[in-house]
């Protein structure tokens, strides 16, 4: 069954709340970058890659990790590698 | 009492602790006057279903979640523990210049949960180590739980951890006390702390050692000196000190809780795991000297006692040798009410001991259903609390493995 970006998103919103439990998914913006939006720092930013490849069991070498700034480019760079 | 300048005279002058029956030092007291064990049901991955002393403070009291899921249970019990230790002595804490306040931490294992953790984590894939953590290493580095408490209190004053088994506790307070004397710091934040019971391994391992407390009733599971007794419950707890010189807290007219009067530490030198009579009251009679005391002068001995058939009738041993002509001196134990809290033990039980300058009541060990002869002792507190009047002294016993000997003597301040 093809991942749809809905499911991405979901599972995005998932591991940006295992870094902090206070973040409230309906005000982020698809747009912005995680780190402005959230305060997240370089440590965050591992995780954000992290929880990504545990959940998707999918190796995101470190050139790859300027895909991951935002929702929209997260969701763009995750989409066609998990339709494979 | 050996004579001292009041620069060279060391106070405590806050207590910050989290223990499995009581988040603050009234808590506690009340706890362990009015027999309350901190001792539950407790499973843990692999081991299974066991008991333990489990704390229920309120870590969020002085970090964000953030930080408490970035660090350690360690880190988040010293924070906690700090946070009070600051709140409790009445600090101006923005105005303390944070170069000089110093953070020693006792631990007798550091990084073990870490490990577990991420192994467990990573056999879900295989054992594939591209999935391990990037949080691994600055939590399990050795000095973790005090640099949490910098990082989370803005300290720039030095920061470490004591490695010294189940007398790091009170190694944590000699080494405060030492850095103050020195002049290397004006403040220091010192104690123990243990994330203990968030490893499977050290459960096993007392177990496999035929150590590990079991009964029916997790509240009558740690006995040390009962003839039932069977072994340690493992405990997380933490306790920290303020320390300061009594020059600076009588500068600031601080409230003082008793005086570090001395203290002792030395190595067995003869077994990994069983401990040794004779070399823990050369530890005494170390500290008893450094404080300028005689044993006759010790109101509260606060013993070290797991509940191990071994441990505990070793110690009595070096107590009846070093005690025996010290009619007025009571013996009790703590770890009967919040098992064996490791790297705090020491410290948390002094704590539980430090009101009894002021209400002059020795709390007692609880669940000696049938003292054990090899444990008999001279004022031993069992079961029910004494009140004696007046309370001077308490000299706390830590011992650990590979040999490790720490004791320290309080006072009661009594003003000049």
């Amino acid at each position: 069954m093809a991942v749809t970006v809905d499911d991405i998103k979901k599972t995005i919103i998932e591991v940006l709340t295992e870094i902090d439990d206070t973040i409230d998914p309906d005000s982020l913006k698809d747009d912005v970058p995680f780190r402005e939006q959230l305060e997240l720092d370089s440590m965050d930013m591992l995780d954000v890659v992290l929880g990504l490849r545990r959940r998707y069991k999918l190796p995101i070498p470190e050139s790859d990790y300027v895909h991951l700034q935002t929702m929209d480019s997260t969701v763009k760079y995750l989409l066609p590698l998990l339709n494979k | 009492m050996k004579p001292r300048d009041d620069s060279e005279r060391i106070v405590i002058t806050g207590v910050g602790l989290a223990a499995p029956n009581g988040n603050n030092l009234e808590e506690y007291r009340r706890a362990l006057l009015n027999g309350v064990s901190g001792v539950v049901p407790y499973e843990i991955r692999y081991f299974g279903k066991t008991v333990a002393g489990v704390c229920n403070c309120e870590i969020t009291k002085y970090r964000p979640r953030r930080e408490i899921r970035r660090g350690t249970r360690a880190g988040s019990l010293s924070v906690y523990c700090v946070g009070e230790a600051i709140a409790d002595s009445g600090l101006d804490w923005d105005s303390v210049p944070k170069d000089n306040v110093g953070v020693y931490i006792g631990v007798t294992e550091h990084g073990n949960v870490e490990t577990e953790n991420e192994i467990y984590e990573i056999k879900q894939y295989d054992y594939d180590c591209s999935y391990w953590s990037h949080h691994h290493n600055p939590r399990t580095v050795a000095n973790n739980p005090a640099g949490e408490v910098t990082l989370s209190f803005g300290i720039t004053g030095p920061h470490y951890t004591l490695g010294a088994a189940c007398a790091a506790g009170n190694a944590g307070i000699i080494q405060g006390v030492q850095q103050l004397r020195l002049g290397e710091v004006d403040l220091a934040f010192a104690g123990g702390v243990s994330e203990s019971i968030h490893t499977f391994g050290i459960f096993a391992a007392f177990n496999a050692q035929n150590a590990l407390a079991r009964n029916e009733d997790p509240t009558k599971a740690s006995r040390p000196f009962d003839v039932d007794r069977n072994g340690v419950v493992i405990s997380e707890g933490g306790c920290v000190y303020t320390l300061e010189r009594l020059s600076d807290a009588k500068k600031r007219g601080a409230k003082i809780y008793g005086e570090i009067l001395g203290y002792g530490m030395n190595s067995d030198a003869t077994d990994f795991v069983l401990p040794n009579a004779e070399r823990q009251a050369q530890c005494i009679r170390k500290a008893l000297r450094n404080a300028g005391l005689g044993p006759e002068e010790i109101d509260i001995v606060n013993t070290h006692a797991t509940a191990t058939h071994a441990g505990d009738a070793i110690e009595i041993q070096a107590l009846r040798e070093v005690f025996a002509d010290s009619k007025k001196t009571y013996v009790n134990n703590t770890k009967s009410f919040i098992g064996h809290a490791m790297g705090a033990a020491g410290v948390l039980e002094l704590a539980g001991n430090l009101p009894a300058f002021d209400d002059g009541v020795v709390h007692p060990t609880i669940n000696v259903d049938s003292l054990d002869p090899e444990c008999e002792i001279r004022n031993l507190v069992i079961n029910k609390p004494v009140e004696v009047g007046a309370i001077r002294t308490i000299l706390n016993n830590s011992f650990g493995m590979v040999g490790i000997n720490a004791v320290t003597i309080v006072g009661k301040y009594e003003g000049d």
